[in-house]
C-alpha cells in the first residue's frame, strides 16, 4: 500500500508541516502522518504569529525557503511591527491570524507540494533497524518503511488535560492523546520528562463591551513576514486591552483549593514567562492588576481569545472571574482554559541537526524537545526536515551558527544547555542581537537556503538585488555632500546642529536626530535618485549608516569567537584520554558531546582551562 | 613543506620567564600589531623597520618616565614561537618593572595572555604536532591550576564581595533594560534612564578605587615613604647604602618634590620604597651637630614607615625621646645596628643588624615588605593584572553606556555595552551572563501573557 519513503513526518503542527514541506521541496518523498487531517497546522494556543524574537525567527524560516511566513502573510487579520521606538534589532513583526484560514492555507500549500503524501493514523512505534530509524508502525497495525523519521508530537505524547479537579487524556481539548512512542523511546534508552503548558478560555465576542477597553489597532501600513511578494492588508481587525482587578483576583482565589497546579496534581514544569493567571496573582500578590489582550480569532468568527488569562481553575471559577473584568460583565464562554501536561525528551540527547544521538536518522522537532511557541516549533521542523533529507542523501549536516540566526541560538541552547521549562526565544538569549535582525534575515540566510535547494531562484535574485542596491545607496550617501549655506536653516528646523563645512549625507544620516526621510529633504536631487530603489534596500542602507559602530563592534566579537566555533571535535572523541580536564568538565563534555570547541565553551561546568586543554588536544 | 596559513589573533603579552626574583625577565608579546605596540613604548631603533630575528637595545618609557633599560628581540611571522608577529622584551627581573611594562603594553592594546595561550596559538598555527602538544597540555594544566589558586587568593575577602555585589547590581540594571526590550509589549515597569545613569555612575565610583588599588597594591606607584632616623654615627648612611647596593634591588635617584631634596628609591617584591631626605642623611656624616631635631621631625612627618636606628644605650635613649612624639598611626621599625660589634641587646622587638657586614638585611627587607602588605590587606586591593585589565574594560564599557545615555540611544544598544561590562566582570568571576539575566527577570517581574 505504501512505497518506502525518504522521510516520514509524525505530526502536522508547525514543526511537522515545515519539516514535510522542506524535505519534499528539496526532493525527498515524504509521508505526513497526522491523527486528524482536519487539524493540520492547528494554532493550539493564541491566534498570532511573530512577536519579539519570534518574528525574527519567522523571517529566518522564510529566508531559508520555509512556508510559515507566507502562510502568516496570507492569513493575517492584523499586523504590527513591535518595538519600533527601539533600535532595528528590536523591531519585531507580529500578526494576528485568522485561526481557521491559517490551518486551511497550510494544508493547501502541503497539498500543492508534489512530494508530500498524507496518512491519517496514530504512530505507535518507530521501526528501528541496526540502530537506525527505518519507518513506523501505526495504530492500524500498518508498517510503513522510510529512510528517516521526524517526530513532531507536540503536546500529544501522554497528554493529560487539567481543568480544576478534572483531568483526562488528550493532546488538545477534544483530541486524543498519543501513547506508545514514549514507552518505546524509554526502552531504547532515551531520557524523558514532563512539561506543562496552558491556554486561556475562548469567549463570545458578541457578549463583550468593547467601550470599556482600550483599542489596539494594527499598524497604519501593514507589513509582512515573507521576503517574497505577498499581499498586504488594507483593512485590519483590532485587538483590545483590559485589566484584571482585585475582584477578579478574589474570585480566582476561591478556586485555589481545586487548582491542579497548587494541589500538586500537575507534576510538569510550566514556563515562567507564560504563567497562568492564578500563578501571576499568587507569585506577584502586590500587583493589583494584570493586562488582558482580547484577540479576535478571525475575520468571520465571533470567537475571541482572552490572552493573559491562561488558567486551569474549575470552569465555573473561570467564568465568574471573567465576569469581573471590565467589558466582560455579560461574557459567554465558548471553551474553558486548561492546562496540559505532556512528555518531552531533554534536547541534550540531540545533535545540532536535531537528529538523536542514540538512533540514526531519527529526528525530533518542536515541543517534544521542550520548546514552546509556533515559531520555535516551525524553525526546528524546518531544520529537521532539511537534515533528514540531507542525511538520507548522504549530504553534509546543515547547521546555523549562533552568529547567523536565532534558529542557531535556539538549537545550540537546546543541545548544550537543555531546558528545564518550556523554552521560548528571547532577544536576550542571542549574544549577537544587533546582527540578527528581522530586516536582514534574507541577507543572512537566503543564499544558504538556495545552496541546499530549498530557497528558490526568485528569493536569491531578490536578496542579491537588495544587497547591491544597499551598497550603491551607501556609496552615494558618502559621495553626496551638502554646503552649510544650503542646509543649515533646514537643519536647525529639524532640531539638529548646523554644519560648518561641506558635509556628506552619510555623516548627517548618522545623527540621531535625522532619519532617511529628513536627509532626503536636504537634497532634492538625492531624494529623486533614491526613489528608484526598493524600500527595503533604502531601509537597509539607513540601518547600516546609523548603527554602523554597533554592528561593527558585534561583528568583531563574532570574529573573535569564530575561531572557537570553527574548531571541530570529532564525534567519538574520548574525553577520558585527556588527563588535564577537570572532573566536572569531563563529565559534562562526555554527556553533551559538543560539536565544536565554541559549543563546548557554552556548556555549564566546562571551565576556560578545560577549553584550553581541549584546544591543545584537538587543533584544526 | 606545506605550512598552514598563519592566523594572527589579537596581541597578547605575558611574562615568559618564571615569576619570582631573577636577574633578567623576558616578557613575550605576540599577535596582530605586537611589533607596533612595543614600538610605541620603546625608545631606540624603530622596531617597525626591524628585520626578523634582530636584537635591539633601548629603553621602555611611560611617557617621559624611564621604566627600564631593555633588549628587545623582533620575530616576524611566521618565524616565531607562535608563528605570529612577536617580540620578546628582556628587562631587569623586578616584579615592579615587569608589571609596569605589562601595564604599558595593555594600555597600548595588548591583552594579558591566559594560561597556556602562547602554546595554544603556536599549536593552532601548526607549530606543534599532536604528540608534542599532548606533552605541553600537561604543562598547561599545571599552569592553570596555579592561576586558579592565584585567582582564589584574589577572590578572598573584599575583592570578591565587592565584585559580586557590583555584578548583581549590573545584572539588575541589565535585566531592567532587557525586560523593556523583550517584554516591551506587556504591562511592565520600564527602566528609568535617570536611575540607570545614577547606577552606572555609582558603579564607576566603586570600580575606580579598585582600579587605583592595583597601582597601590602592586607597585605603590609613588613609593612608600620611609624615614631612617637616628643619632649621628649610628650608621644611617651605611644602612641606606647597604640596602640600595644590594644587587637585586633596583635603585634610581630621582629629584624629589623640592629641588634640593634627593630621594633614593628601592624596589622590593614589586613594592617601591622611597627614602626621605637621603641627602640629609648623607650630609650629616661630616656635620655632626647640624643634623637637627627639626630635620628628623620633618622626615618622620612625611614617612609612612619610620625606621628608628640605634647602636648603643645612649643613642637608644635619644631615639626614644623622638619616638614618643610620633603619631600612633605611623608604623615604626626599631633597628639595632652594629650587632656584630656589641653583644648587648637593648630592646627585644628591635631587629638586630649590621649594615657594615650586611647582617640581618634580608630580615629587615622582609619586615618592610610585610609592613606594606599588612596595610594593603586591610582594604580591597586588586593585585592580579588580568583582573585589573578586565576592570579597566568594564569601566570603559560603563563609560560607553553613559555616553549612550547622553546621546539618548535605545535600550538594545545600551544593552550591548552593559553586556560587554558584564562579560568583563564575568571573565574575573567566571560566570555566564545571558542565563542570569533571564533568571533575574523571571524571578523579579510578572511577565507573560
Amino acid at each position: 500500500m505504501f512505497p518506502e519513503y525518504d522521510v516520514i513526518v509524525v505530526g502536522a503542527g508547525h514543526a511537522g508541516c515545515e519539516a514535510a514541506a522542506a524535505a519534499a521541496n528539496m526532493g525527498s518523498k515524504v509521508l505526513l502522518i497526522t491523527m486528524n487531517m482536519q487539524t493540520i497546522a492547528q494554532m493550539s494556543c493564541n491566534p498570532a504569529m511573530g512577536g519579539v524574537a519570534k518574528g525574527q525567527i519567522v523571517r529566518e524560516v522564510d529566508a531559508l525557503g520555509g512556508q510559515s511566513g507566507i502562510v502568516s502573510d496570507r492569513t493575517m487579520i492584523q499586523f504590527r511591527m513591535l518595538n519600533r521606538s527601539k533600535g532595528p534589532a528590536m523591531w519585531s513583526p507580529r500578526c494576528q491570524s485568522d485561526r481557521m484560514l491559517f490551518a486551511q492555507e497550510w494544508r493547501q500549500i502541503l497539498e500543492d507540494t508534489p512530494n508530500v503524501d498524507f496518512w491519517q493514523d496514530t504512530v505507535k512505534e518507530i521501526i528501528v533497524k541496526d540502530n537506525r530509524a527505518a519507518g513506523v508502525k501505526t495504530s492500524l497495525s500498518i508498517e510503513i518503511k522510510s529512510k528517516s523519521v521526524v517526530l513532531t508530537n507536540g503536546t500529544f505524547l501522554n497528554g493529560l488535560i487539567h481543568i480544576g479537579e478534572k483531568n483526562f487524556g488528550g493532546g488538545r481539548t477534544g483530541e486524543k492523546a498519543a501513547t506508545g512512542i514514549t514507552e518505546q523511546l524509554k526502552e531504547l534508552g532515551f531520557e524523558y520528562g514532563r512539561m506543562k503548558t496552558g491556554t486561556p478560555p475562548r469567549v463570545d465576542g458578541r457578549s463583550l463591551d468593547y467601550t470599556k477597553m482600550e483599542e489596539q489597532p494594527g499598524d497604519e501600513e501593514a507589513g509582512g513576514f515573507s521576503y517574497k511578494e505577498t499581499k498586504r492588508l488594507t483593512k485590519q481587525r483590532s485587538c483590545w486591552i483590559t485589566y484584571t482587578n482585585e475582584d477578579v483576583h478574589g474570585v480566582l482565589r476561591t478556586g485555589f483549593d481545586k487548582s491542579p497546579m497548587f494541589s500538586g496534581r500537575i507534576k510538569g514544569l510550566g514556563p515562567r514567562y507564560c504563567p497562568s493567571v492564578e500563578d501571576k496573582i499568587n507569585r506577584f500578590a502586590d500587583k493589583d492588576r494584570h493586562q488582558i489582550f482580547v484577540e479576535p480569532e478571525g475575520w468571520n468568527t465571533v470567537e475571541v481569545y482572552v490572552n493573559g488569562f491562561s488558567t486551569s481553575l474549575p470552569e465555573d471559577v473561570q467564568y465568574n472571574a471573567l465576569r469581573k473584568i471590565p467589558g466582560f460583565e455579560n461574557v459567554r464562554m465558548f471553551r474553558p482554559g486548561y492546562a496540559i501536561e505532556y512528555d518531552f525528551f531533554p534536547p541534550t540527547q540531540l545533535k545540532l541537526t536535531l537528529e538523536t544521538q542514540l538512533i540514526d536518522n531519527l529526528f525530533f522537532a518542536g515541543q517534544i524537545n521542550g520548546t514552546t511557541g509556533y515559531e520555535e516549533a516551525a524553525c526546528q521542523g524546518l531544520i529537521a526536515g532539511i537534515n533528514a533529507h540531507r542525511k538520507v542523501n548522504e549530504e553534509e549536516a546543515f547547521i546555523l551558527k549562533r552568529s547567523e540566526a536565532y534558529i542557531g541560538v535556539l538549537i545550540d541552547d537546546l543541545i548544550n544547555k537543555g531546558t528545564e521549562e518550556p523554552y521560548r526565544m528571547f532577544t536576550s538569549r542571542a549574544e549577537y542581537r544587533t546582527l540578527l535582525r528581522q530586516d536582514n534575515a534574507d541577507i543572512r540566510l537566503t543564499e544558504k537556503g538556495y545552496n541546499i535547494g530549498l530557497a528558490d531562484e526568485e528569493r536569491l535574485t531578490n536578496v542579491r538585488e537588495k544587497v547591491a542596491q544597499t551598497d550603491e545607496l551607501i556609496q552615494e550617501l558618502m559621495q553626496v555632500k551638502v554646503q552649510p549655506e544650503d542646509v543649515n536653516p533646514k537643519l536647525e528646523e529639524l532640531g539638529t546642529s548646523s554644519i560648518r563645512e561641506k558635509t556628506s549625507l552619510y555623516q548627517l544620516l548618522k545623527r540621531p536626530q535625522l532619519d532617511m526621510t529628513q536627509v532626503k529633504s536636504l537634497q532634492p536631487q538625492f531624494a529623486n535618485w533614491v526613489s528608484r530603489f526598493k524600500k527595503d534596500a533604502v531601509e537597509q542602507a539607513e540601518i547600516h549608516v546609523k548603527y554602523d559602530s554597533y554592528i561593527e563592534k558585534e561583528r568583531l566579537m563574532v570574529e573573535k569567537m569564530s575561531r572557537m566555533e570553527d574548531l571541530l571535535i570529532i564525534d567519538n572523541f574520548n574525553y577520558d584520554n585527556v588527563a588535564a580536564l577537570s572532573f566536572e568538565g569531563r563529565e559534562k563534555l562526555k554527556r553533551a558531546r559538543p560539536h565544536t570547541i565554541g559549543q563546548a565553551s557554552r556548556i555549564s561546568g566546562v571551565s576556560p582551562s578545560d577549553i584550553s586543554v581541549l584546544m591543545i588536544y584537538l587543533g584544526r | 613543506m606545506n605550512q598552514p596559513t598563519v592566523f594572527q589573533q589579537e596581541a597578547i603579552c605575558a611574562l615568559a620567564t618564571p615569576s619570582g626574583v631573577g636577574a633578567i625577565a623576558v616578557i613575550r608579546v605576540s599577535g596582530q600589531g605586537a611589533i607596533d605596540i612595543v614600538n610605541t613604548i620603546f625608545k631606540g631603533k624603530d622596531l617597525t623597520q626591524a628585520e626578523s630575528h634582530t636584537v635591539h637595545f633601548g629603553t621602555i618609557r611611560d611617557g617621559s618616565t624611564l621604566v627600564d633599560d631593555v633588549l628587545v628581540t623582533v620575530f616576524r611571522t611566521p618565524r616565531s614561537f607562535t608563528r605570529e608577529d612577536a617580540i620578546e622584551i628582556s628587562c631587569h627581573g623586578s616584579d615592579y618593572i615587569i608589571r609596569q611594562i605589562i601595564k604599558l603594553l595593555v594600555k597600548q592594546g595588548a591583552r594579558v595572555a591566559r594560561p597556556g595561550e602562547f602554546t595554544q596559538r603556536a599549536f593552532l598555527n601548526g607549530q606543534f604536532d599532536l604528540v608534542q602538544a599532548e606533552a605541553v597540555a600537561d604543562l598547561i594544566a599545571a599552569d592553570s591550576e596555579a592561576s586558579h589558586r592565584t585567582a582564589l587568593n584574589q577572590l578572598r575577602g573584599g575583592f570578591s564581595k565587592k565584585l559580586a555585589s557590583l555584578r548583581e547590581e549590573l545584572i539588575h540594571f541589565a535585566s531592567l533594560v532587557e525586560l523593556e526590550l523583550d517584554f516591551g509589549e506587556e504591562d511592565v515597569e520600564f527602566a528609568q534612564r535617570d536611575d540607570l545613569r545614577n547606577l552606572i555612575q555609582s558603579l564607576q565610583k566603586t570600580i575606580a578605587p579598585l582600579i587605583e588599588s592595583f597601582d597601590y597594591g602592586n607597585a605603590i606607584k609613588d613609593g612608600v615613604p620611609v624615614a631612617i632616623i637616628g643619632s649621628p654615627n649610628v650608621g644611617k648612611s651605611t644602612l641606606l647604602n647597604a640596602l640600595l647596593n644590594e644587587e637585586k634591588a633596583i635603585v634610581t635617584s630621582i629629584a624629589g618634590t623640592t629641588r634640593d631634596v634627593i630621594e633614593d628609591t628601592m624596589v622590593l617584591n614589586g613594592l617601591k620604597f622611597r627614602f626621605i631626605d637621603t641627602a640629609g642623611i648623607r650630609e650629616t656624616q661630616d656635620l655632626v651637630e647640624s643634623m637637627g631635631i627639626e630635620r628628623s621631625r620633618k622626615a618622620m612627618e612625611k614617612a609612612d614607615i619610620v625606621l628608628l636606628l640605634f647602636d648603643s644605650p645612649e643613642t637608644f635613649a635619644d631615639i626614644q625621646v623622638l619616638a614618643e612624639s610620633l603619631p600612633v598611626d605611623k608604623r615604626v621599625l626599631w633597628v639595632q645596628n652594629k650587632v656584630d660589634v656589641s653583644e648587648l641587646r637593648l630592646m627585644d622587638d628591635a631587629l638586630p643588624i649590621s649594615a657594615q657586614s650586611h647582617l640581618g638585611l634580608e630580615e629587615l627587607k622582609d619586615t618592610l615588605v610585610a609592613q606594606v602588605q599588612k596595610q594593603a590587606a586591610s582594604d580591597t586591593v586588586v593585585t592580579n593584572l588580568r583582573h585589573y585589565e578586565h576592570l579597566v574594560k568594564t569601566q570603559n564599557a560603563l563609560e560607553d553606556v553613559l555616553n549612550g545615555l547622553d546621546m539618548g540611544i535605545t535600550g538594545d544598544f545600551l544593552a550591548q555595552d552593559i553586556r560587554l561590562a558584564l562579560h568583563h566582570l564575568g571573565e574575573i568571576t567566571g560566570t555566564i551572563v545571558n542565563d542570569d539575566l533571564l533568571a533575574n527577570i523571571f524571578s523579579k517581574f510578572c511577565i507573560g501573557k
